[in-house]
């Protein structure tokens, strides 16, 4: 029976100098790799490893490390069930990303949530436009440095986007031991 | 001691209109006629979007208000009910089906999303319909109950029943001729 830590040795044993780092958390197995190795390992773990299930493509911004941005691919095979993590530090400086949609079509809108979010492009992507935001929006709304509240935006005679009213918001919970500071209420963060 | 002379009246009398005959006046006469058949443009974005075809189901009637006729085309439709969250991405949607319908038109703002974003204090999201189009009617509530909406709408036909229609209409002739 193939476990996650078997994919973890295949993938060690195969791309020695590529796997940067490994780490189990709660029985999940989570690899880091190098971003240049990124299509041969996505490609060997759907190819050789029977990954055929491309769960979810998420980023992450680690805003003031260096790489700043994380990509992180969830894989999952229907035919071993077993589960395998794989992330990859991106520059801000080079912000590109090589498509896996020729390995898996889902990623397709996955990476196109990605790149609305967080600003990261992909290369050879059939369609890299804006998913979920408006089309003329000119941030990326994920980013740690983009406030809760929204930026204004202007399209002349087409549309325009403004600050949301926070009031000193988000409500947020206190300590949850005291009923007064615990209280959900604004802490006058925005 | 004799009756006083009766009032000579302007109307020449015919027993056959007679019974048949209404005077009133014209702003009168058209308001009370649009008023009891405002067509509704169902704007259903969010959950506000349940209660209305709560609203527009058997329970609560609403076609004692001559509103039933839900056109799903702009061009047929008097008042759009703007009931859900409107996002920025959504709203180039909703200005263009609001352009899209003839005057006399008038819009309500179904709920809290619609009326002023609602709990929705996010960069996605438009802070009130009226931001955008002009708003005769607030509803509020999250979502407001069929009763609320009804109530909304009866509001509004009071508004109409108050307007200037004609003058309205005749704006551009009333400019030329002043």
């Amino acid at each position: 029976m193939t476990t996650a830590i078997d994919t973890v040795a295949a993938l060690k044993d195969k791309f020695a100098a590529e796997v940067l780092s490994e780490n189990e958390f709660r029985d999940e197995q989570t690899i880091l790799i190098a971003l240049s190795a990124l299509p041969a390992i996505l490609a060997y773990c759907k190819n050789e490893l029977a990954f055929d299930y491309l769960v979810d493509i998420s980023s992450v911004d680690n805003m003031g490390e260096e790489p700043r941005f994380e990509m992180v691919y969830e894989l999952y095979s229907l035919q071993t069930h077993v589960h395998l993590r794989i992330k990859a530090r991106v520059s801000e400086d080079n912000l590109e990303v090589p498509s896996v949609v020729s390995l898996w079509p889902t990623a397709d809108w996955h990476e196109r949530e990605v790149y609305d979010m967080m600003g990261i492009r992909f290369k050879n992507h059939p369609d890299l436009r804006r998913i979920l935001i408006c089309d003329f929006f000119p941030y990326f709304a994920l980013r740690k440095d983009f406030p809760l509240a929204g930026k204004p935006s202007d399209m002349p005679e087409v549309a325009f986007t403004k600050p949301a009213p926070l009031a000193g918001g988000p409500f947020v919970s206190g300590d949850p031991k005291d009923r007064v500071t615990g209280e959900p209420r604004a802490r006058g963060e925005s | 001691m004799s009756a006083p002379a009766a009032a000579e009246t302007p109307v020449a009398y015919d027993s056959k209109i007679e019974g048949n005959m209404i005077f009133t006046r014209v702003d009168t006469a058209i308001n009370w006629m649009r008023k009891n058949s405002l067509w509704p443009m169902p704007m259903g974005l969010a959950c506000c979007a349940i209660e209305l075809m709560a609203t527009g189901a058997s329970r609560f009637d609403i076609s004692r208000f001559g509103m039933e006729v839900m056109r799903f085309s702009p061009r047929q439709a008097d008042v759009m009910i703007v009931a859900g969250t409107v996002t920025y991405k959504m709203a180039l949607s909703v200005k263009r089906i609001w352009d899209q319908m003839p005057e006399p038109k008038w819009c309500i703002a179904m709920g809290a999303c619609a009326s002023s974003g609602g709990m929705y204090r996010s960069y996605a999201v438009l802070q009130g319909i009226d931001q955008l189009i002009p708003v005769d009617v607030y509803v509020s509530g999250c979502p407001p109950r069929p009763e609320a909406l009804l109530e909304g709408l009866m509001k509004l036909q009071d508004k109409v029943s108050r307007e200037a229609s004609t003058v309205a209409q005749k704006k551009e002739l009333i400019d030329e001729l002043t």
